[in-house]
């Protein structure tokens, strides 16, 4: 005879997906991402947005970059629907869908897109921002959902 | 001076196995070497240059494996396309007399140790300037390739039956190989129903994972007419680097658009007069953008352009004849076999696949992924200068 165990309560499933390295040059990127906010980096000098976030402007190599809190809006460029592999934490959450995003301020950015069947992915899609925390690191993974039309 | 004809292939050997779990990749690239210069007719001594890309410490490591001490030493790394490119590196250090014969081999045993080469993600530590785009977003090097698969079907209307038909017409060029792992004939039907890897791409979009290895060697034109085979003639060169642009990245091009351009410029060829076509095939997108970056249809045209049976046995513009990465080998880092199988058909070694007339072929190596950095080199041959 088998006995129903009585459920346990939910606890944070730790993280188990890869992290980045926080070096200078990238830490700003995934601290600001912890705070809900999407941050390029823009060259004061040629005044251009450039990514990924350099200390050295890849336009003009100027090292007058600076961090800017962006939108965090945009639409998809293109995107996968990864079926097998995606390494630690992601292999057993297939399938899940890697994008590049064409953020409104004109740069292209890679990350994911979630909160809506993979199926029902386009190229084109409005989406935004959403920050995956992860606990104890002081840092977050952004990533993009569709974005809320509003009715005209 | 232009470098066309200055210098040539004169010796080739290709690794035949295609799972080998009990030698070491010196070892691969040693016995290679070997095999080659039997084939050139050429000793170790005769050898000032080598090159190799890969692991570790690159050419110098395998120096001491082979105990020589050469004039001149190339571990470049482009990702798949570096043996292509030690080539041109190699004609032009013969060229400017730095060096008078010149190796270039590769060696590898992914398959035997497992290694998840197009689905494998990244490690747990992600470092710049991969953070932003890797393993933190459960990057796989098919899923990167599959967006530019995506993006190319959404621009230029290019459909999952035209990708196939190249997985296709590889397969049937295959079944000449006996070398090649995968000989049996498919269909578009068994490329489009296999299973989804990464979408669009299917399982049979993708390329193989093997063991195997080779060796060209390549010496000035002059010391190769007393060898003991045909020279193949290294008419044109060209090595490019296609990045993110600083985020303006347009995915669905690949830069053979600049190597393919030099080396065409520098070799004076037309398009339509190449009698063979030896292009990197990770994927089948991957071929489809390099057809049309170098220059053999335009941009967005491919899907109809592979779909007409000109890549098969007997078409206008046979593509990959050894079967490629899809269907014969891939252990990795492809390039080296671009330019062996262009020698073979250039030499008239082919047999029953044998392209008639084969005086003008163009090997073409891509590394990296090419919706992303990548590097390419591209070879104009030829058996005459």
């Amino acid at each position: 005879m088998t006995t129903q165990q009585p459920q346990q309560p939910q606890q944070p499933q730790p993280y188990k997906k890869p992290l980045p390295v926080l070096e200078p040059e990238t830490r700003p990127f995934w601290e600001a991402a912890a705070r809900r906010e999407y941050m390029l980096k823009r060259c004061s000098s040629c005044k251009q947005f450039h990514y990924p976030p350099q200390n050295v402007c890849p336009h003009c190599l100027s090292s007058n970059t600076v961090w800017i809190r962006g939108s965090g809006y945009g639409k998809v460029y293109s995107y996968t629907i990864t079926y097998q592999g995606g390494g630690p934490g992601y292999a057993e959450e297939v399938p899940f869908v890697l994008g590049i995003i064409e953020l409104d301020e004109g740069v292209r950015v890679w990350s994911n897109v979630v909160g809506i069947d993979p199926k029902e992915v386009k190229v084109g899609m409005v989406v935004e921002a959403v920050f995956e925390n992860v606990a104890g690191q002081g840092i977050a993974i952004p990533r993009f959902r569709p974005r809320p039309q509003k009715k005209a | 001076m232009s470098l066309r004809g200055k210098t040539a292939i004169v010796g080739i050997h290709e690794y035949e196995s295609r799972f080998a779990p009990n030698v070491s990749i010196n070892q691969i690239k040693a016995e290679c070497f070997r095999e080659a210069l039997e084939d050139a007719g050429l000793t170790k001594d005769d050898v000032d240059g080598i090159c190799t890309a890969g692991e570790g410490f690159g050419a110098v490591d395998l120096c001491e494996y082979l105990n020589v001490h050469p004039h001149y030493v190339d571990s470049t790394q482009t990702g798949g396309s570096s043996f292509v490119v030690h080539a041109a590196h190699a004609a032009t250090a013969i060229d400017a007399g730095r060096c008078n014969v010149v190796a270039i081999m590769y060696g590898s045993t992914a398959k035997s140790r497992g290694v998840a080469i197009g689905t494998g993600g990244a490690g747990l530590q992600a470092e710049a300037p991969e953070q932003y785009e890797g393993g933190v977003h459960g990057t796989t090097t098919v899923g990167v390739y599959a967006q530019t698969a995506r993006r190319h079907m959404e621009e230029y209307g290019t459909t999952s039956e035209q990708l196939a038909a190249i997985a296709v017409s590889t397969r049937k060029w295959a079944a000449t190989n006996p070398f090649a792992v995968m000989r049996d004939p498919i269909a578009i039907e068994d490329v489009v129903n296999s299973r989804m890897v990464s979408d669009p791409l299917h399982l049979l979009d993708c390329c193989l994972q093997t063991d195997g290895g080779g060796c060209v060697i390549v010496t000035s034109a002059a010391r190769a007419k007393d060898l003991k085979k045909k020279p193949v003639y290294i008419l044109g060169m060209g090595e490019a680097v296609g990045h993110w642009d600083a985020g303006r990245r347009d995915v669905t091009t690949v830069a053979a658009q600049w190597s393919g351009q030099d080396a065409f410029k520098m070799a004076g060829v037309e398009r339509k007069d190449i009698k063979l076509a030896m292009l990197y095939d990770s994927f089948t997108i991957t071929v489809l953008v390099t057809l049309e970056d170098l220059g053999f249809c335009k941009k967005g045209e491919g899907g109809p352009f592979v779909s007409d049976g000109k890549l098969e046995p007997g078409g206008k513009l046979p593509l990959n004849t050894d079967g490629g990465g899809l269907s014969s080998n891939h252990p990795g880092m492809r390039g080296i076999f671009t330019m062996l199988e262009a020698t073979r058909q250039v030499r008239g070694e082919r047999g029953e696949a044998q392209i008639p007339n084969c005086d003008l072929a163009v090997a073409h190596g891509t590394g990296g992924t090419i919706s992303h950095r990548h590097g390419t080199g591209t070879l104009v041959l030829s058996s005459h200068t």
